[in-house]
């Protein structure tokens, strides 16, 4: 619980700061140009350095975690995908994995009572981290709206369909209500499960409430408390061409927004968050299981001591004569 | 046996929000649930770090003066050298999904035996010193100190972790918390902190041949024993080549095959095949065991031990190298040999010389699982079956994890099984293949003084046998891995008594239908067998 409440005061001084910042005196810039900037910087140079760092690292054995029947005799039918035979089915097999959250469609849940063990079907962690993902997609595809000009072609259609319950004005979009409902699901569920509350870290909530924090001063500014947007694009546009402009009157959500986004960018790529890694880079899910196959070569394969049949030989050999057994005797003495 | 655990099990899962911080390292060694530490008459022989005697209730392990810098850099090393060991500590998110696919966790409601939990022990060592928030932040960023509590506590947990791979499979990022076992149980050597049930057959391994330290004679005697009782049971000699020059094939098997029961009633079924069949093989007695107990403690332990199968496959100038029922053995044959050992550029592509089969999934290793050989002749009608034979069994089949998790041989053992016997039933759908739950006692764990925790991590196993035998009476489960032969019989005991445990080649030898051979009253136990069945092709 201690967790919990250092990472909820941490984001909410954080939202304090970028509310106020509008009050200080280079406040305003601080957080509309500064940070931003320093943030993109971090964000792509940190993922580049993460990804770089795996990627350089040996894999020194293929070591699929096989899911199903291996190919092994023409007539078995196959697990292709689950226990791929080669690069490209081990490719699919991740990709599925990115898109679909397969793995954590397997779960369950499993319960002792009365001297045996039950399972049942567990799927709103898969169906809330799938919502949660696939929203913060679209709304980040939705955001490119702010910083290009003209709008791409696919946002106006990505609005249209994500606001099609036309309820209100500016009509509510439904992602916004699935990356909330998705957020709160998973905090609760933390909070809720003993075991999980029991290993969770700083970083676990602070990640969600982060998250939560960009969320809704996000959303704030469209259903709340309006802001200019065409101001907020003028000023968008002028960042990313790099002549930066501080907004004259900045609105005090813009600035919480921007401050928590800026927060989470800085953040990801030296936290859990870089986990998109796992899905594409881990040996137990990108290799093929062809191992008896295809070689695998190990880079660093050394060599280590052995006991050599010679050697072992020379041990037995007189006991091995009595008993009748073939000794190559004569051929040793190299 | 007297109950070991409270007669039903005490097991709490998540019912109540377990007491106390989990940084905190401290552990109980608490009689039943650790294994003993390895004797230096072992690790002596094998030129491993740290011989000495102590035990794990010891206060003092008699840790070398810098045994926190040899972990460190041990570490440090080995982040460099596995991708798998540097990501797996980078990209867990603790979404608990792996939490309870863990039997040890079901099994003692330990928080600790969850996977993640379980990886978090070293995971926090890693952020503290090779991470900047971790140097920087401390546990507020989920970071601990390497001190000794820390190292007994990962001796504690991670000895009470069979390497199933059973999470990875529900991990989102295939977080294969096995891996991460194997790489911690290596540190650990490094300080010469490792367990007697698994240095001992390393050690005897290594310079005997095999895990008992059963020296070439008296290898020879027990397969002329062998001989003998096929003699009885099938009226026909019939002969195990040890050490012959020039056969076409080397077959390799745990030597618990040929030492240790139900596992004998195996090899006894692989000796009426070859024979059958006129299979041109030899065994080793040099490599007489394709167990590798050294998977249970580091990689060059491991790649010492196996280096033996290639090296006596090149010497005796077989063509190929045929494999038997075993887990972990199979787990290295498959995933690790080729790349250690090899490449077998000496030996040919194996070829069934009754049904001129490829093994196009071997042939850069070399190596074929006897189950794919025998599901092979089966389809291609080369032998005979008599299922009638196994009519007192009824049988169920327990996956055994790494054939299951680290190669997928699912289908070929339930091919050969189904043809056995008649009476065949398959556990719940998700207790089976990758599903599949552990013995309960791999990687080094099915020793007596740790019999609880056994108990304990093998309960979700049981209960599915349970469930099976309630509903349909089944008697005998059948496996192919040496481990679970030799501990699967326990646990059954413990908690599903009267369900045997068998081999798929026991079966298969009771049902295979021989030429020349006398009529059949017994199966290979020297049980009679029921009368009148017809002869199933
Ligand atoms: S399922 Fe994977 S990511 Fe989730 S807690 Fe377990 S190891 Fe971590
Ligand atoms: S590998 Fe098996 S024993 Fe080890 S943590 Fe995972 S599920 Fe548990």
């Amino acid at each position: 619980m201690k967790a919990l409440a250092a990472a909820a005061a941490l984001v909410a001084a954080l939202a304090i700061a970028g509310a106020l910042a509008g009050a200080v005196p280079g406040g305003a810039a601080a957080v509309t140009v500064v940070l931003p900037y320093v943030a993109f910087c971090t964000l792509l140079g940190g993922l580049t350095w993460q990804v770089w760092r795996w990627a350089q690292t040996p894999v020194p054995y293929r070591i699929p975690t096989t899911c199903g029947q291996q190919r092994s005799l023409p007539w078995i039918r196959t697990a292709p995908i689950d226990n791929p035979d080669n690069g490209i089915m081990a490719a699919i097999r991740v990709v599925i994995e990115a898109l679909t959250f397969r793995s954590l469609l397997r779960n369950s849940r499993a319960r002792v009572g009365a001297g045996r063990l039950e399972f049942s079907e567990a799927r709103l962690l898969w169906l809330a981290s799938l919502v949660l993902h696939w929203s913060l997609l679209v709304i980040v595809l939705r955001h490119l709206r702010f910083v290009f000009l003209p709008t791409p072609f696919f946002v106006p259609t990505l609005d249209a369909v994500d606001g099609f319950l036309r309820i209100g004005a500016p009509p509510l979009l439904i992602t916004d209500v699935l990356v909330l409902a998705a957020l709160l699901y998973l905090l609760g569920r933390r909070v809720a499960t003993p075991m999980l509350r029991y290993m969770s870290l700083f970083t676990d909530y602070f990640a969600l409430l982060l998250l939560l924090g960009i969320a809704l001063s996000g959303m704030a500014m469209r259903y709340v408390a309006p802001v200019n947007l065409v101001s907020v694009k003028e000023f968008a546009l002028a960042l990313v061409a790099l002549h930066p402009l501080v907004p004259a009157a900045p609105s005090m959500l813009l600035l919480v927004h921007l401050m928590l986004v800026s927060t989470l960018a800085i953040y990801l790529p030296f936290s859990k968050l870089v986990h998109f890694g796992g899905v594409f880079l881990s040996p137990t899910r990108n290799l093929a299981n062809n191992s008896r196959r295809v070689r695998h070569i190990n880079p660093w394969n050394h060599a280590v001591p052995t006991h050599t049949y010679a050697e072992w030989e020379a041990e037995y050999a007189e006991k091995m004569k009595l008993a009748g057994l073939p000794v190559d005797g004569a051929d040793r003495g190299g | 046996m007297g109950p070991i655990v409270a007669d039903k099990p005490a097991i709490d899962i998540e019912l109540k929000a377990p007491a106390g911080d989990w940084r905190d390292a401290r552990v109980e060694f608490r009689k039943g649930t650790f294994s003993n530490a390895s004797l230096p008459k072992d690790l002596i022989p094998l030129g491993l770090p740290n011989p000495r005697k102590w035990q794990p209730t010891d206060l003092d392990w008699q840790l070398p003066r810098d045994w926190q810098r040899i972990l460190l850099e041990g570490m440090r090393e080995r982040l460099a050298r596995y991708r798998s060991f540097r990501l797996f500590m980078d990209v867990c998110v603790r979404c608990g999904a792996c939490a309870d696919k863990c039997h040890f966790y079901l099994g003692s409601g330990d928080p600790k035996n969850m996977p993640f939990a379980r990886a978090e022990l070293v995971r926090s060592v890693y952020r503290r010193y090779f991470t900047t928030s971790g140097r920087l932040f401390g546990k507020l960023a989920g970071a601990r100190e390497l001190t000794e509590d820390v190292v007994k506590e990962w001796f504690y947990y991670f000895y009470q972790c069979t390497e199933c791979r059973r999470c990875s499979i529900y991990c989102p990022f295939g977080i294969d918390t096995a891996e991460i076992t194997m790489i911690v149980r290596e540190l650990l050597s490094l300080i010469g902190v490792s367990t007697h049930w698994v240095t001992e057959p390393a050690a005897n391994c290594y310079r005997v041949g095999n895990h008992l330290g059963i020296a070439p004679h008296a290898f020879k005697d027990g397969l002329d024993f062998a001989r003998d009782e096929l003699r009885d049971i099938t009226g026909l000699d019939i002969e195990i080549p040890i050490n012959r020059k020039g056969a076409e094939v080397l077959f390799v098997m745990p030597s618990a095959d040929y030492f240790a029961t139900p596992h004998y009633y195996t090899l006894l079924g692989y000796m009426m095949l070859f024979k059958e069949i006129g299979l041109d093989f030899t065994v080793s007695a040099y490599a007489s065991e394709g167990g590798n107990f050294g998977l249970f403690h580091s990689n060059d332990l491991m790649k010492r031990l196996n280096a033996k199968i290639y090296a006596e496959a090149k010497r005796l100038g077989v063509k190929w190298i045929l494999g038997g029922e075993c887990g972990h053995m199979w787990r290295v044959l498959h995933q690790y040999m080729d790349t250690m050992n090899g490449p077998a550029d000496f030996l040919e592509v194996p070829v069934s010389p009754l049904t001129g089969t490829r093994f196009e999934n071997a042939v850069s290793t070399k190596m074929v699982h006897i189950c794919e050989f025998t599901a092979d002749l089966l389809y291609h009608e080369k032998i005979k079956l008599d299922r009638t034979r196994n009519d007192a069994y009824i049988v169920t089949y327990h996956d055994s994890c790494n054939p299951a998790r680290a190669m997928g041989l699912l289908e070929e053992p339930r091919y050969v099984l189904e043809r056995s016997c008649n009476h065949f039933h398959e556990m719940p759908a998700k207790t089976i293949r990758e599903y599949t739950f552990c013995c309960g006692s791999g990687a080094g764990l099915g020793n007596d003084e740790n019999m609880e925790m056994r108990l304990r991590g093998g309960f979700p196993r049981a209960n599915a046998v349970r469930h099976v035998r309630a509903e349909h009476g089944v008697n005998l489960l059948a496996c192919i891995c040496a481990i679970d032969k030799a501990t699967l019989p326990t646990l059954m005991d413990y908690w599903v008594p009267g369900v045997q445990v068998a081999g798929v080649h026991e079966l298969l030898g009771n049902a295979l239908v021989m030429r020349g051979e006398k009529e059949r009253v017994t199966n290979v136990r020297g049980e009679p067998l029921a009368k009148g069945g017809a002869a199933d092709g």
